[in-house]
């Protein structure tokens, strides 16, 4: 049996406003029947406009050349996309390859019901009548497993949840029986344990239904946990193509090392005790904690206390609130890194931004640095302020862009008054600047000429401005590729264990609070579900959600992810999803 | 990548990007705006050199220029039923339109602009009381509006700069809720940024933060409304004029006072007393139209045109996604 898909020497350019991009340079890939192929690569390898490529799902801008030979559902011809005729490509798409998209959410449309949506496709390929598109699609909603679809199928996408909507998208791509089904970050808006799902469902799909899968992902664990065999992508060209268990065992190319390297997994030890810091940042830092003048405040008193915390948001139209936290209790003492871990919702996002005064306290009592931040006024806690850093989710937002880095930089000296403007605080701002590893040089830039690294470093940098004894880190690493995560990271745990600031430090990835922190919160529907030691709460969790949520996270080792799959099954058994 | 990340000063100049950004039809329309935008700024500067005689000048060394003339050497666009000569009123004309829209667009700017980043960034009561006024005007026919403020202003009064300035302030009147509603609505939308959340956490006071973060970022959209609104403030202007509600002849040229006294010609076929104030609001405002037209359509990346990529030497993708 031959190919599904084909690509010869397939080279994709755009034209933008600085000139031709060349986003895919002479990439060869084929995909067998049944077959899961992943497409890795950090942001901008090529990996996405690949996949599309297949659908001819590219913008006007792009021009393309080769050949993408991919077999019709029957089994019985391939017609090259690249060449086909805008209505030969409409028969192709749906029917041939299906697409599932990153974002359940976005990809249904929110006024049609989700049966009706299904059809859709039934009805593009084929003339079929009203009773029997919706049988059709209620049989395709039970076998991606909606529970009830005789009577969901009527429903609107808001009534169902992130994981049933990417569950509908996926049954949505099977209703025409495609040979391939090219998933595009198919998991990667999705939680943990719903992702574990979701992978499960994606297998279903090529065991009981035979399709083959192009898998674009950057999640290794993801990878290990599906793939039969991996492509590996690095600035637009294929870098390395094995067979999943050769790859992660044996990986040939130096980037394909790097990449693996830089994936975090859970029990290999905190990171401050092994990194080392460079020559050149140890200066810096030295130079800093002198100015900085004395350690006594990383001591003594709590830097944080919430004793029964409630959050919550005001609900309109005299409907009831949302509570975002309920009666949380958590100390964060000086010097320590506690890292607050849980799924979207959870409420860890929350607990931060009370923590720095974005969000008022409801209930309860929260002590941020000796102040009570239940009814606090800005004027009252505005001095506290200057004693806490704060670092964002995205590094490219977060800086106003019309003002350099050193004038972001600089921002909090001159708020607080510890210098008058920009020129006056730039010493103080080149040696930030080199203790995020950041040459003086990138000062004169402006946010958007650094990559994310750069600017979350430099995020860093703003943060630390001012020697605060908290700093509170919002998921500082999850909008940037694994690689240049591991690398922040470093940065993270150098600057921690020399400057000693307390650490509030959120995250939904396990196995990054692991590198970093002395103790682990897990919050579940804004609730503690279990505190403890990081050791004691990774390798031995009382809590049932949080062995749920620890088996869930699929390891970069496909021998392994495979025992801890099962290991996973058995427990999902056990305690089905609420 | 063919630049590099360094963009030249030139590049940073508002409309000069944009012209080097432009390819096509888009260069086409925005060049043709430019153009003729030029022309009438040239124009307004240069009236005293270019015009033949003075906006009010009844005679010469000669004698009385005498009422409807048909255009000839003397008056190459012939003589008003006041014996003015229609060259030199068109002239100055343009001077009278640009002061009109320089006050008013100015004013209404700093106004709007002010009021908009207050009350989207501040919100609460004020917030509300300022976006119901805002709405109140919006609800006035815009002309009517004009009217009764320029009334108001002038007093009756019909020189040079009580016409001028009640003109302006009625234009003003009427385009402030457009700068407040869209300042407004950018502050809103930046307000939840992240930057101005991370200044937030810094402790920096209120004011830094609307006018060093807010504002800067707020304004991008503002040269497009400009250009429209300055093609909106001469038609205005020329409304006002067309009424009767503009500045007397003798102490100042206004092209749509000038039709409002060559309405009884059209139907004696005198032709040229209307047809050339007529044009010059027409181009004028046709060139400010295509300026801001292309510069909005420039803003956009999904509007604007791109040269083909060339290098991959391909089939190019006709096929949206």
């Amino acid at each position: 049996m031959s190919e599904v898909v084909d690509i010869q020497d397939l080279a994709i350019t755009f034209a933008t406003d600085g000139g031709d991009v060349r986003a895919v340079r002479g990439v060869d890939l084929r995909v067998a029947p049944g077959e899961v192929l992943a497409i890795v690569g950090e942001s901008g390898s090529g990996k996405t406009v690949t996949a599309r490529s297949i659908l001819r799902l590219l913008p006007e801008t792009a021009t393309t050349s080769g050949a993408i030979l991919l077999r019709n559902n029957t089994d019985t011809d391939t017609a090259d996309v690249l060449t086909l005729g805008k209505g030969a490509l409409r028969a192709v798409r749906g029917r041939d390859a299906a697409m599932v998209f990153q974002e359940p959410s976005t990809a249904l449309n929110p006024v049609y019901p989700v049966g009706w949506q299904i059809a859709e496709g039934l009805r593009a390929h084929r003339h079929i009548d009203r009773k029997r598109a919706h049988a059709e699609a209620i049989e395709v909603m039970r076998r991606v497993g909606i529970p009830d679809p005789e009577h969901r199928v009527d429903h609107y996408p808001h009534q169902f949840s992130g994981g049933q909507k990417q569950r509908i998208v996926i049954a949505m791509a099977l209703v025409l029986d495609p040979r391939l089904i090219i998933a595009d970050e198919p998991t990667t808006a999705l939680d943990v344990t719903v992702q574990a799902e979701i992978l499960d469902l994606l297998r279903t799909c090529r065991d009981e239904f035979g399709s083959a899968i192009l898998l674009i992902t950057h999640n290794m664990g993801v990878v290990a946990d599906l793939a039969d065999r991996v492509a590996v992508m690095y600035e637009g060209e294929i870098v390395e193509q094995a067979d999943v268990r050769t790859l992660f065992g044996a990986p040939q190319h130096p980037y394909t090392r790097r990449l693996l390297e830089a994936v975090p997994r859970i029990g290999s030890g905190r990171l401050r005790d092994r990194v080392r810091m460079p020559a050149e940042v140890a200066e810096a830092v030295e130079e800093l904690r002198e100015e900085f003048a004395g350690d006594e405040h990383r001591v003594g008193q709590p830097v944080v206390e919430a004793r029964g915390l409630v959050v919550r948001y005001p609900g309109r139209f005299r409907r009831p609130g949302f509570t975002a936290v309920d009666g949380v209790d958590l100390v964060i003492r000086p010097g320590e890194m506690l890292g607050l871990v849980g799924e979207s919702g959870s409420g860890k996002t929350t607990i931060g931004r009370a923590i720095a005064g974005l969000t008022p306290v409801t209930d309860g009592s929260l002590r941020v640095l000796g102040v009570e931040m239940l009814g606090v006024r800005e004027r009252r806690f505005r001095p506290v302020r200057k004693r806490i850093g704060f670092v964002f989710q995205d590094p490219a937002t977060s800086f106003n862009p019309l003002l350099t880095i050193a004038q972001c930089v600089a921002e909090p000296l001159i708020v607080h008054g510890v210098a008058g403007d920009a020129r006056e605080a730039r010493g103080r701002v080149d040696e930030l600047l080199e203790a995020v590893q950041l040459t003086s040089s990138y000062g004169d830039r402006f946010p958007h000429e650094l990559s994310g690294g750069q600017r979350q470093r430099a995020s860093l940098a703003r943060a630390l401005a001012l020697d605060p004894e908290l700093l509170i880190a919002d998921e500082p690493t999850s909008a940037l590729d694994v690689s240049v995560q591991a690398k922040v990271l470093d940065l993270f745990a150098l600057l921690q264990a020399e400057l000693k600031f307390a650490c509030l430090f959120i995250s939904h990835d396990l196995a990054v609070v692991d590198l970093l922190a002395d103790r682990i919160a897990v919050l579940h529907h804004g609730r503690l579900a279990e505190e403890g030691r990081a050791e004691q709460v990774l390798a031995d969790p009382r809590d049932p959600y949080t062995q749920r949520l620890l088996a869930s996270l699929p390891v970069p080792d496909p021998a392994e992810q495979a025992a801890r799959r099962e290991a996973w099954r058995t427990l999902t058994a056990a305690t089905p999803v609420s | 990548m063919a630049r590099t990340a360094r963009r030249s000063w030139l590049d940073r100049v508002p409309v000069v990007h944009q012209l080097r950004q432009s390819v096509g039809l888009q260069r086409g329309m925005l060049i043709a705006g430019l153009v003729l935008t030029g022309i009438f700024l040239l124009t307004a500067l240069l009236a005293p050199v270019l015009a033949p005689y003075g906006f009010a000048d009844l005679r010469d060394e000669n004698g009385l220029f005498g009422a409807h003339q048909r255009p000839s050497a003397a008056h190459p666009l012939g003589t008003t039923v006041g014996g003015f000569d229609v060259l030199s009123r068109v002239i100055f004309g343009a001077r009278t339109a640009v002061l009109v829209i320089v006050i008013a667009v100015v004013a209404s700017l700093f106004l709007g602009v002010l009021l908009g980043l207050v009350s989207g960034y501040l919100g609460g009561w004020l917030d509300r009381v300022l976006v119901v006024v805002a709405d109140a005007i919006y609800a006035f026919p815009s002309l009517l509006l004009a009217i009764v403020v320029s009334i108001a202003v002038s007093g009756g009064q019909s020189d040079m700069w009580s016409g001028v300035v009640s003109a302006a302030i009625a234009i003003t009147v009427v385009f402030v809720p457009q700068y407040f509603r869209v300042i407004r609505a950018e502050t809103i939308r930046i307000k939840a940024e992240a930057y101005v959340e991370s200044a937030k956490v810094l402790g920096t006071s209120t004011a830094r933060i609307m006018f060093r973060h807010v504002l800067r970022n707020a304004t991008r959209s503002l040269p497009l409304i400009f250009t429209l609104n300055a093609s909106e403030a001469i038609l205005t202007l020329a409304g006002l004029g067309f009424l009767g509600f503009g500045i007397e002849q003798s102490s100042g040229a206004e092209w749509g006072f000038d039709l409002n006294r060559s309405l009884s010609d059209v139907t004696s076929g005198i032709w040229w007393t209307s047809i050339f104030p007529g044009t010059a609001i027409v181009l004028v405002v046709l060139g400010l139209t295509l300026v801001g037209e292309s510069l909005n359509d420039l803003a956009d990346p999904r509007l604007r045109g791109r040269r083909a990529a060339g290098a991959a030497a391909g089939v190019p993708e006709e096929v949206a996604a």
